[in-house]
């Protein structure tokens, strides 16, 4: 869409002052010269910087292109416009050629257009123009990201067209140049930069590798602190995540005692409601608007699928953990199998709300994904919530009354089957809850629950069981965990190293992180 | 006696005690030493001094949460003590061993609720139980001899349940299920038994004949009695141990407790 | 141990696998009505070991109350074993006609990893089998029996100890070949490994182990230490009042379970011809439960009966109704332990 408001603008100036022409010889050779000669075209072409020069490469990558003798025509249907002087031609020459753009033509010249934005007089295409352009740009686009950077004013713009012309210029031939970019490079605090001067360290000439050593460091210095930051947020963003996916299991298996292997599959069910809520929400108007539904809709479903369970299987189960186990194993197989039949094995695609996509720019090169920081807010929320109606509720008060003492609690009139039945449909429900916003950061598959089981069982085993302070410790301690040695050791190594620290850990502490010592442990 | 535990330090130290033999040079089998131990801030025992003689039979009584079941907890080593020290004879410091070891030293226990082996049969129970060498691969092996039939049957005989050999244990009656309990640890031929409530839910006639029982073993055997039920333990009792809010109140024969000021306070309230 | 018309039914059953089997398989024509085909051969060969894996299962779940949800990885260890011989029994015939596994050439590697030394000799796999799966229980079991962790703590635990060792075997860097494990096998102590001779030997070998594990495991609970497994079971605390270190039978009995896991994982793979990282897969450990559960737990025969069941009707369902195949084993699970806490052995009993 800019794109195309762009080369419109681009036309409009074009058609605004004919008269200036530009380089003819370029052109000639754009359109009818060897592989190398077009490429040095191009570049020659976009150190002019000529508005119209837009609008000629773009001819050129959509075939618009032709050739009649020496005369290069941009051909329009029937109207056509000489390239170089931009006036109109008509009629049109007989014998004309198609300019046939190969591949690698195409990719030149595309890099050649982003970078032409910049110098668009809208904001958000020059920033975006800019951003391409740090990530790796060809040297040849030199003279034209100089001459953006005479122009620029814009803060945010200019300190990335500024790294993008250090990084070019670190390429050129030109020792003093390359020392000067590399002084400016020092100065900066992208990861780019960093790419870049750690190969310029290893540079054959010497006076290279001091000044590439010295700014390394100054930029190393910088990023180290985004980089903690990011690790930071990472560990909280996983701990989150991991609190979302326990906190459920915590009520089912830390109070109540069940071992439920649907839990997982109880998430499923969550994100599954919240992709259906987003369907509906999508042929309407308010579509940014349906996390408003979907989160009391998954947290309804999974805690009635929850409730429907221990009603009909689990509760016959009491006292029979290993029997429970299995039972709920049976479970999720059907669950799954049930959401294969009605939506198909593939994941489902769950399209966030405009407000959680994109990401705030927090430190050097950190972004911060709004999604993620949604799951934080929720996860203190729903934890709050669940503080709340467990210590100042009746319902909080039966369930904690019936997990101690189930005898006693039935003698003083609580009907300890009802309580089982809601604090099942409590943990449930969180778990539809966790289960929509996870729908929020990954994909939505029939097999989600299974991934997130283990590490739902770890987080609550290793927080001590029925400590509701412990799953939050061991959540939080887990995700940073897992971050901190991801940066060591890669992801899949981080998961199996903790896993096998969970494993001794209980071993060595089977009561968890939180133990309550007493009497009644063992039977 | 000592012979026994002097094999089973023969046969080395894999799950077994591996100590010389019980030394009761002094008359005494278990003595407790200033025992203390809390849960969560809750004081159970509170520097409990005890001490036991060879031979004898104590009672223990005491109200709920007393602490009369932590401190057989401690003794059996179930739970550990955060101080003190408890001795089993003059020389084997119980803090220092498992459960199994302690067992195999010589301290048989009976919990409040029966604990039998409820899918093996009565002689099973009794065969588990007996004093033999529980190490891994002797078990694998193992085959009865004569006598240790003999001895099984005689026990049978003693509990009265010599009808019942083949029976499977969970289908006796709450009673015969106190006696295969009290069977079985007679099998281990242990110095000291630790009895917690051992008449819990028996018959009069059931609970007449087990206070026999107990006074026919006291002397070969030291017994510690728990009971809350006061005609048994008036029956059976020679010395009693009142227990308060984890350390000892009074101590004496039953007239002595019985008239002892702070006992009646702490049973009959002020 | 068994009582005469139990000998008879293993004398009977050795008859048939040993002798009609390989008969019917072997020298009748393809077309004949009593002809056995490969098909037949290797589903029986395959549920065999299950069936083994079934017992192992039953002697610490059934007879010792010890819940295992690692017995897939024993299995899988086992079979990683003994793959790994068979990988270097293809020698240059692989892909890239390279004395390394195709996959390692695929990575790019000059050398076998160390894990790989002496992987070209058979009793070294066979070892291997043995020992690999057995220390880990080993030291596994040591720490967890030690500190006390039993029931359903412990069947967590194994479960994610399944699940890491999956994650470590799904990589490459591993040195087993990641996601795809090992295929392609091309021979078995020179033998050439598709050749009906060869499958009915494995075959025939496979059942061998069943019954010699079937009397091992007889013989084990029989046995006063099998009372004390089953005293165990039903009340721990006083077997270990009784003056019986439990920890040193349980991990007795939970790594023995082990190596018979690894030795049937180690006969499996040569007849299946594939094992990769999915064996491990906390799902198929808790599927091995389900086999004992179904046939009757603390019974020998159940187990063996359980196994045979379920796999048997797995292969009949993913091939008639493979939707409905999860259904099916999801209402097995719920049925059996909500009204068959015996199995069908329990059924069996009750009728007669």
């Amino acid at each position: 869409m800019r794109t195309l408001k762009f080369i419109l603008f681009v036309f409009c100036l074009s058609i605004a002052c004919p008269a200036q022409a530009i380089d003819k010889a370029a052109v000639e050779k754009l359109a009818l010269g060897e592989a190398d000669e077009r490429s040095a075209a191009i570049a020659a072409l976009l150190a002019e910087g000529d508005p119209r020069t837009a609008a000629l490469l773009q001819a050129v990558s959509e075939g618009d292109m032709q050739t009649a003798g020496k005369r290069v025509l941009i051909v329009k249907g029937e109207q056509a416009t000489d390239a170089v002087s931009g006036e109109a031609v008509s009629p049109l020459p007989e014998g004309r050629e198609d300019v046939v753009a190969n591949n690698r033509l195409r990719r030149e010249i595309e890099g050649a257009l982003a970078a032409f934005k910049l110098l668009s007089p809208e904001r958000t295409a020059r920033l975006e123009a800019a951003k391409a352009l740090a990530g790796g740009a060809d040297a040849a686009m030199l003279p034209l990201v100089k001459k953006a950077l005479e122009k620029e004013t814009d803060p945010d713009i200019k300190p990335l067209l500024e790294l993008t012309a250090s990084s070019m210029e670190m390429k050129s031939g030109d020792k003093e140049t390359r020392l000067a970019a590399i002084r400016r490079l020092g100065e900066s605090n992208s990861p780019n930069s960093r790419t870049l001067l750690a190969e310029a360290v290893t540079d054959a000439d010497e006076d290279i590798r001091i000044a590439a050593q010295k700014s390394l460091l100054a930029v190393q210095g910088k990023l180290a602190w985004g980089e903690r930051a990011g690790l930071l947020f990472a560990g909280i963003s996983l701990g989150s995540i991991l609190l979302l996916a326990a906190l459920g299991l915590a009520i089912t298996y830390g109070l109540m005692g069940v071992i439920n292997m649907a839990h997982g599959e109880l998430i499923m069910i969550g994100a599954y409601t919240t992709y259906v809520v987003q369907v509906l929400f999508r042929k309407t108007n308010f579509f940014d608007w349906y996390l408003l539904l979907a989160v009391p809709a998954s947290f309804i479903v999974a805690a009635a699928v929850g409730m429907v369970l221990e009603r009909v299987v689990i509760r016959w189960l009491y006292g029979r953990p290993l029997e429970t186990l299995l039972a709920t194993w049976g479970i999720s197989l059907m669950l799954i199998q049930s959401v294969r039949t009605l939506f198909g094995a593939a994941n489902v695609q769950v399209e966030n709300p405009a407000f959680m996509s994109g990401g705030i720019q927090a430190f050097a090169g950190v972004v911060l994904p709004w999604s993620r920081i949604g799951i934080i807010v929720f996860a203190a929320l729903v934890l709050f919530l669940i503080y709340l109606l467990l210590t100042k509720t009746r319902l909080g008060l039966f369930v904690r009354g019936v997990t101690q003492n189930r005898e006693m609690a039935a003698c003083v009139g609580v009907h300890t089957g009802r309580v089982d039945m809601w604090a099942f449909g409590l943990g449930s429900g969180i778990a539809g809850l966790a289960g929509c916003a996870l729908s929020q950061i990954g994909n939505v598959g029939p097999d989600l629950g299974q991934s997130y089981i283990v590490d739902s069982f770890m987080v609550v085993v290793f927080g001590g069981v029925g400590q509701l302070a412990g799953t939050v410790y061991a959540a939080m301690t887990l995700g940073f965990a897992n971050k901190f040695l991801e940066a060591v050791s890669g992801a899949v190594i981080a998961k199996i190293v903790v896993l096998v620290f969970i494993i001794f850990f209980i071993q060595r502490r089977p009561q968890g992180l939180f133990a309550v010592k007493g009497r009644s442990v063992e039977a | 006696m000592t012979d026994n535990a002097n094999a089973s330090n023969e046969s080395g130290g894999f799950g077994h005690i591996a100590t010389e033999g019980l030394d009761t040079t002094h008359g005494v089998v278990l003595y407790l030493e200033d025992i203390s131990v809390s849960f969560d801030g809750f004081k159970a025992l509170n520097k409990l001094t005890l001490s036991i003689d060879v031979g004898e039979l104590r009672c223990v009584i005491g109200p709920n949460g007393a602490g009369k079941t932590t401190m057989m907890d401690v003794i059996t080593g179930k739970t550990r003590a955060d101080e003190g020290s408890a001795f089993f004879g003059q020389t084997i410091d119980l803090a220092r061993y498992s459960e199994a070891e302690i067992a195999h030293a010589g301290i048989g226990r009976k919990f409040q609720k029966p604990t039998i082996f409820e899918y093996h049969s009565v002689f099973e129970n009794l065969e588990l139980a007996m004093k033999a060498d529980k190490r891994v691969r002797k078990t694998l092996v193992s085959v009865l001899s004569s006598g240790e039939k003999d001895r099984i049957a005689e026990t049978m005989k003693q509990i009265r349940l010599n009808d019942s050999a083949d029976r499977i244990a969970g289908l006796l009656s709450h009673g015969q299920k106190q006696w295969l309990e009290i069977g079985m640890l007679l099998m281990q031929e242990p110095r000291l038994l630790l009895l917690d409530e051992p008449v819990a839910g028996m018959s009069d006639d059931e609970t007449e004949r087990t206070g026999e029982l107990f006074l026919s073993l006291a002397g070969k055997h030291s017994l510690v009695v728990v009971e809350h039920d006061m005609a048994f333990v008036e029956k059976i009792a020679r010395k009693i141990t009142v227990l308060h809010e984890g350390s000892v109140l009074a101590e004496g024969s039953m007239a002595q407790v019985q008239n002892d000021p702070k006992v009646i306070e702490v049973y009959l309230g002020r | 141990m068994y009582g005469a018309r139990g000998w008879a039914v293993i004398c009977l059953s050795s008859f048939i696998v040993f002798v009609i089997f390989p008969v019917l398989s072997l020298a009748t024509p393809q077309d004949s009505a009593f002809h056995i085909s490969q098909y037949w051969v290797t589903l029986l060969g395959k549920v065999m070991c299950f069936a083994i894996v079934a017992i192992a299962m039953d002697l610490v779940w059934g007879y010792t109350g010890i819940l295992s949800l690692g017995h897939g990885l024993f299995f899988a260890l086992g079979g990683y074993s003994m793959g790994m011989y068979l990988m270097r029994q293809i020698g240059r015939e692989g892909q890239y006609q390279s004395d390394l596994p195709d996959f390692m050439v695929f990575l790019d590697w000059k050398e076998l990893p160390w894990a790989w030394w002496n992987s070209d000799q058979f009793w070294w796999a066979a070892l291997l089998v043995v020992l690999v799966p057995g220390l880990l229980a080993l030291v596994f079991g040591f720490f967890a029996f030690r500190s006390r962790v039993k029931g359903v703590y412990f069947s967590i635990i194994t479960q994610a100890l399944t699940f890491a060792a999956m994650l470590l075997f799904f990589r490459n860097a591993t040195g087993f070949g990641g996601n795809n494990g090992f295929t392609d096998f091309k021979r078995i102590l020179g033998l050439p490994i598709t050749t009906p001779e060869t499958r009915m030997m494995l075959f025939t070998f496979t059942a061998f182990v069943l019954i010699a594990t079937l009397l091992l495991a007889r013989w084990i609970v029989t046995s006063k230490f099998g009372r004390v497994l089953t005293a165990i079971r039903d009340a721990e605390t006083r077997v270990a009042f009784c003056g019986y270190n439990t920890v040193h039978y349980k991990l007795a009995i939970f790594t023995l379970s082990a190596v018979i896991c690894g030795i049937a994982g180690a006969l499996y793979v040569p007849q299946v011809g594939i094992i990769n990282p999915s064996e491990m897969s906390p799902a198929n450990s808790i599927e091995i439960a389900i086999w004992v559960a179904v046939g009757g737990r603390g019974t020998l025969t159940g187990a063996i009966l359980g196994a045979g069941l379920v796999n048997f009707g797995k292969s009949y369902f993913t091939q008639a109704f493979p939707e409905y195949w999860l259904y099916a084993l999801g209402l097995i699970f719920i049925l059996v332990t909500l009204f068959l806490p015996q199995g069908v052995m329990g059924l069996l009993k009750k009728k007669t």
